[in-house]
Order: C-alpha cells, then structure tokens, then sequence
C-alpha cells in the first residue's frame, strides 16, 4: 500500500501543506451536496473556498446517516425529501472547483458509491475535479475494491480513527489513507460541542507515531478556539454542522461570514496573520 | 448462481460468498471486535454453555413442542404439517433464545446497559425482559410510526423498566431505529451493549445470532425424526432480517433431501413496490454494516418497505439468506398481506391457534407449497402413508400482539373505531367474505 501512496500525487496533501507552510492549521468545512437548493450548496462551498477553507467535504446526501448528529441529519433528509439525485453531486463538485482554489473531496456513506460502481463513481468524481472521498462507513478491510479505483484515478482516500481504535487498526487505517487521516474527536455522532474532546489529542498523537504525516481532527469543533487548540497538534481542523447551522440560519453569505472568524483560529501563534 | 460444495452448516463469517462483512464506522469496530472474542471464547466455555442450556430449559420454556397440525392441512390429502412452537416460548416469538445469549456475553464482557432496536416490539419486550433477569439498564429504539402501531407493546417494555425511545428520523420505523440504536452505541460503548435482534448487521452479528437460534432446527430435526421416522421434504420460515429462518433452517442445511422455504414480506404485491421483498426484488448493497439484498433506488437510498406485519418490514436480509439464495439451497418467495392473512384466519380456526402474523407468511408459504405438489399429482387422497409429504413449519410467534391489526383487517371492530392512517389500507385490502 506505501508504494500506491506513493505514486499517486495528493492534491489534498498539497493543500495542507501549504497551509502549513503558511503558518495556518489546515481549515476543512463540510457543506451537504443540494443544500438548500443544488444552486445554493454551489454558492454556500465557493463561500467557504473564498473565505479560508483549505480543503471543501462535499457531503453526499444518503437515507441511513448513522454517523451524523440532528443538525446534518436534518439537511440531508430535506434534500432527499426534494428529490435530490446523486448526478448533481458531479456538478457541484465541478462547479465547486472552477470557482474556488481550495481542494474539492467528496464525504460519503458507501452504499451510494457501491450502488453507482465504484469505478464509475471514481472516474467521473475525477473528471469533475474532485480529489477525493472520506468514507465514514468504510473500513479498509473492506475497501479493496476503492483501492484500486482511486489508485486508477488518482484520488485521496481518507479513511477515519477514533478514540477506540487499537494500534494495530491505526497503523491499518494510516496506511491505507492518502491526502489526511481522519481523526474522530470523541466517541458520537456529528455535532457542534462547547469543547474539544481531551481525546483528540491523543488520537492525532497516535496516529502520527504510527506514521500519518497529515491528521486532521472532526466532530465537535465549531468555534475558531478550538482550532487555535487543535491547531497546537493537529495539521487540519474540520468544521460541519456549525457550517451546515449557519447554512440554514443565514444562507452562503453566513457560511462566508463564519468561515473567515474560523480562519482566524487557523493562523498558528507566531506566524503573520 | 454461486458454486458450493461442502457443508452448510457452521459459515463462520464474516462473509457468506460475497456478501456479510463489516461496513460500520471505525468508531465501532473495537466494539465488534470485544462481542467477537468474548462470543468465541464462551461457546468453548462449558459453563456459559451449561447457563444458557438452564435459562433456555427453566425460563424460555424450551424445547419448544412440534405440534402436528391436520385441520389445518385437509385441504391437500397427503401432505402432513408440523409447528415447530416458538409462539409458546416466554415473551410469545422466538426472539428471547438470542436475547438471553447476548445478554449473557454483555454481562461476561462487564457491560451494565442493553440497548435494542425493535419493529413490532417482540425483540424489545425480550431485551426489556433480559434486561430486568439480569439486573440491566434498558433502551430500546422503536420508530414513531411502530410505537403508536404497537402502544401497548410500549407499554409492556416500560412495565418492564425499560426506557422506550420513539425514533422520529427518517421514515421513522425499525431501520431507522437501528440507526439510532449505531449512533446511542457510538457514544455508550464502554458499558453498552447493542443487542441486534435479527442475522443482519455486521460481523459477528450475522453468524452469532444464528448460533443462539439453531437450537430451533436441532430441536426440530429431532422431533420431527421422533414423530414420523423421517425427514421433513421442506422447512418454511418467515423472512425479514431472517433470524428465525437461519435457526430452523441451520439444523438442516446439510439434509440435501429437506427443500428450505424462506417467506418474505410480498406486502400489496411486487408489482406495487409496496412489500418488504429484499431477496426477490434482487438488489445487493450495503446497509447497517452488511453487504446483501436491499431496498434501494437507483442512486443507492434505502427505498422504505411496507408489510402488514411490523416485524417484516425490513429493507434489507441478513447476508447468510442472501449467499443460501445464490448458491440455491435455500429458495425464497414472496407472499401478499392478503395470502398471508387467509394463511393466519385458517390456523386460527381448523386449530385454536392464533399465530404472528409475520410467521403467517410461512403458514402460507407451507399452504403454497402443498396445493404445489398437489397439483403436480406428487400426493393425494391416496397416497401411502409413507411416500406423504412432510412440511415443518416455523411458527416464529404467537398473534396476541397482533389481535389488534387483524380485528381491523378483518372488520371485526366496531364502526366508530375503524382505524385512520396507515391502518385503513389494511382495512380496504380485506378480501371479500373475510369475516364468513
């Protein structure tokens, strides 16, 4: 697997580590695909491209969410509800990459991607500027098949660690990724938290020594100090349902506004702001 | 069609040919992988062996009987129908033989909290009951739509001091609340334990589950050899996650002579897309952790189901049934609400048996199959009596729960308290001269 990491090129480890070269914490924002509308999700990611997110997840909307907390779990079942069709994603994401600099992945529950075929989903997920998938519900036991495709198609896997994760499964899971690891914060779902978990820490510290050169901590960080405090860790911060809050409250332009004040908690102590 | 030689019996898991796995989120596999070892590790263990062989004799009631049923099959001379009777097991359905499994392995691996998801509310009244033998805290996830279909089912678990939870995501029945039930476990690993109630899910779900109901198919195997000297020509057993079916099902998977009838949930029809019907509508995907027949659209969503009986109505089927469909030992088909109703009516009356009405489906599954072979000329009137045809039926639960639903399907409540929503479909399905 060390050889396939190798000889595929990440355009989401090139944006993290201009981040790092900037003196930032990586910022990443996740946004539903279709949100409130397909043209609004559209508007909502390039706010959030343009105003400090390094890296843009793309969430696909899907029945069974069991990794997402009320606030995610209420957009998607909108979208659905409006007859969302899994086509738009590609147009997002396309449209998405045209408009902003930041890197494009897309974050999806499996079933979706194994529905359409793997391959199908990886090649046209590439030729619409995509550079990746996180699968919250795929482990790397079971992802042979996404292996190979994203070794074809030159995309980011971004597989997930938790708190509960033996040393052993870190070193699997950090071997199987491209672009970052995931690392999950606490024991729950999705869900913005006055605080971040003293977990986290530990989590990005066992994965690095098992070899991961680029961790990114989710669940649970919505304010720009707690990226200040992961950022003394951690090479990115992932934001979600405070995004998806402010989405549903105040439209794109609350997604822009949010986005910057969280950026602000990206700049490392001692760099240039 | 899968190739497969050998045994049937015992798959290990995690896989059944292509299908079963893992597909869960990262956060959960070191839950997985604890149930593994400690299941592993206690079914060597004679004593935990010896304790559940003490509670399934001295609480569940087992072995349940094998009880001959004549009235019920004199429409087709030559053809002899058996029950097996989980219906007379404690808490009414099969559901408890796992539930007191599982509840021991939570106890062996120190957890204090059980939580369960349940449709009709049979597996949550037996984790409700677990959970008080054993002195354990309750949750059980039921959606919305289940708990106001089956409010005194609600009732019963909380008198049994567990805290029921209405689930009120998604379309609000039992796959949703599974995945209320993955997200509570997500956060309450360390003193919880998720006891899954069919053979879907990931590994070791699928394979534990069944271990816990094959003492259905043993007892059956046995009792059925004891009564006529023979092998049954076919077993029948309801399918929605399939639980029952894998335990019936399990005791003769190596009886090539035994044709195995798995009866899935044909709710108003295939052609509607009103039925519960993963196998026969013949889509494979992942849901809740395996990978196996669904109910899904063309983009991969999860397409709701519909049954007359809450306990079908499931999605998708544990990957064992998917992998015994492939391979053909096991052959599945789907029967209407209104099959499945004249099915529960005629046990009702020819022998004072009220059944579930999801084991309805295998009545009339089994009701099928004879009017099949008498139709071939395979047996009739004159048949001797050792070249009849012997069918064992899996009488997976009893139909108190159901007294309701049925009483409304067949008219017989009063006007005024003719049923609103989703209940007055099952009032305009009734055939006619269904109250004669």
């Amino acid at each position: 697997m060390s050889e396939t990491v190798n000889t595929v090129h990440s355009r989401t480890a090139d944006a993290i580590e201009a981040a790092r070269a900037a003196g930032r914490t990586a910022l990443i924002g996740y946004l539903p695909a279709g949100y409130p509308t397909v043209q609004d999700s559209i508007e909502a990611a390039v706010a959030l491209g343009n105003n400090g997110a390094d890296v843009i997840e793309i969430g696909i909307p899907y029945s069974d969410p069991v990794m997402d907390g009320p606030v995610i779990q209420a957009a998607t079942s909108q979208v659905l509800a409006d007859g969302f069709r899994i086509d738009s994603v590609f147009d997002i994401v396309k449209a998405v990459s045209a408009r902003t600099d930041a890197v494009v992945l897309v974050m999806t529950y499996w079933n979706i991607v194994d529905r359409m075929g793997v391959h199908t989903f990886a090649r046209r997920l590439s030729e619409a500027g995509g550079a990746g998938i996180i699968t919250p519900d795929l482990v790397p036991e079971e992802a042979g098949d996404w292996f190979e495709a994203s070794d074809r198609y030159g995309l980011d896997r971004v597989f997930l660690t938790a708190p509960s994760s033996t040393d052993e499964r870190i070193k699997l899971v950090v071997g199987s990724s491209r672009g970052f690891v995931y690392g999950v914060s606490v024991m729950g779902v999705t869900g913005a938290r006055t605080e971040v978990s003293s977990a986290a820490e530990q989590v990005v510290a066992r994965a690095h020594a098992a070899g991961a050169p680029r961790v990114a901590v989710g669940l649970g960080i919505s304010r720009p100090e707690h990226i200040r405090e992961i950022g003394r860790y951690a090479d990115g911060a992932i934001v979600g349902t405070a995004l998806v809050s402010a989405l549903r409250d105040g439209g794109p332009a609350a997604v822009g506004t949010l986005t910057a004040e969280l950026a602000t908690g990206a700049v490392r102590d001692g760099a240039d702001a | 069609m899968i190739e497969h030689t050998g045994s049937y019996q015992n798959q290990p898991g995690p896989y059944f040919g292509p299908y079963g796995g893992r597909w869960m989120p990262e956060s959960l596999i070191a839950a997985l992988e604890e149930v593994e070892r400690t299941f592993t590790e206690a079914r060597e263990d004679p004593e935990f062996i010896a304790r559940l062989q003490d509670l399934f004799t001295n609480y569940v009631n087992r072995p349940s009987l094998l009880t001959e049923v004549p009235r019920f099959a004199a429409d087709t001379p030559g053809v002899r129908v058996f029950l097996k009777r989980e219906d007379l097991n404690h808490t009414g359905s099969h559901k408890i033989n796992n539930v007191i499994g599982q509840a021991l392995l939570a106890q062996r691996m120190g957890k204090t909290r059980l939580i369960a998801e349940t449709g009709a509310g049979q597996h949550g009244v037996a984790t409700a009951t677990a959970a008080a033998l054993f002195g354990m805290e309750c949750t059980v996830y039921m959606g919305e739509v289940d708990t106001q279909r089956q409010a005194l089912n609600v009732a019963r678990m909380e008198m049994l001091g567990a805290e029921v939870v209405a689930v009120t995501t998604g379309a609000r029945t039992l796959k949703d609340a599974i995945n209320d039930a993955l997200r509570d476990w997500v956060a309450s690993v360390d003193t919880t334990h998720y006891l899954l109630g069919t053979v879907t899910g990931p590994a070791p779900f699928p394979a534990m589950v069944r271990y816990f109901h094959s003492v259905i198919g043993e007892e059956a195997r046995e009792q059925v050899l004891a009564q006529t000297g023979r092998l049954p020509d076919a077993v029948c057993a309801c399918v929605g996650g399939g639980s029952n079916a894998m335990g019936i099902f399990h005791g003769f998977l190596d009886d090539p002579g035994v044709e195995l009838y798995g009866l899935e949930a044909g709710g108003e029809g295939m052609d509607t897309g009103r039925h519960a019907a993963s196998i026969n509508l013949g889509r494979t995907g992942v849901l809740h952790g395996a990978r196996t027949y669904l109910m899904q659209d063309e983009d991969g969503q999860t397409v709701d189901s519909h049954s007359i009986s809450a306990g079908l109505d499931y999605p998708a089927v544990g990957p064992e049934h998917a992998w015994l469909h492939d391979t053909g030992r096991a052959t599945y088909e789907p029967v209407t609400d209104t099959e499945c109703m004249d099915a529960f009516q005629r046990l009702c009356r020819t022998e004072g048996i009220v059944p579930a009405i999801e084991s309805s489906h295998a009545l009339a599954g089994a009701l099928r199959l004879a009017r099949r072979w008498t139709d071939e000329g395979l047996v009739g009137p004159d048949t001797p009596e050792d070249e009849q045809k012997i069918i064992v039926v899996n009488l997976s639960g009893r139909g108190d729960k159901d007294v309701a639903t049925a009483a409304k399907y067949f008219g017989m409540l009063p006007d005024a308290e003719t049923p609103a929503g989703g209940d007055a479909e099952a009032v305009a399905a009734r055939p006619e001269g269904a109250q004669s």
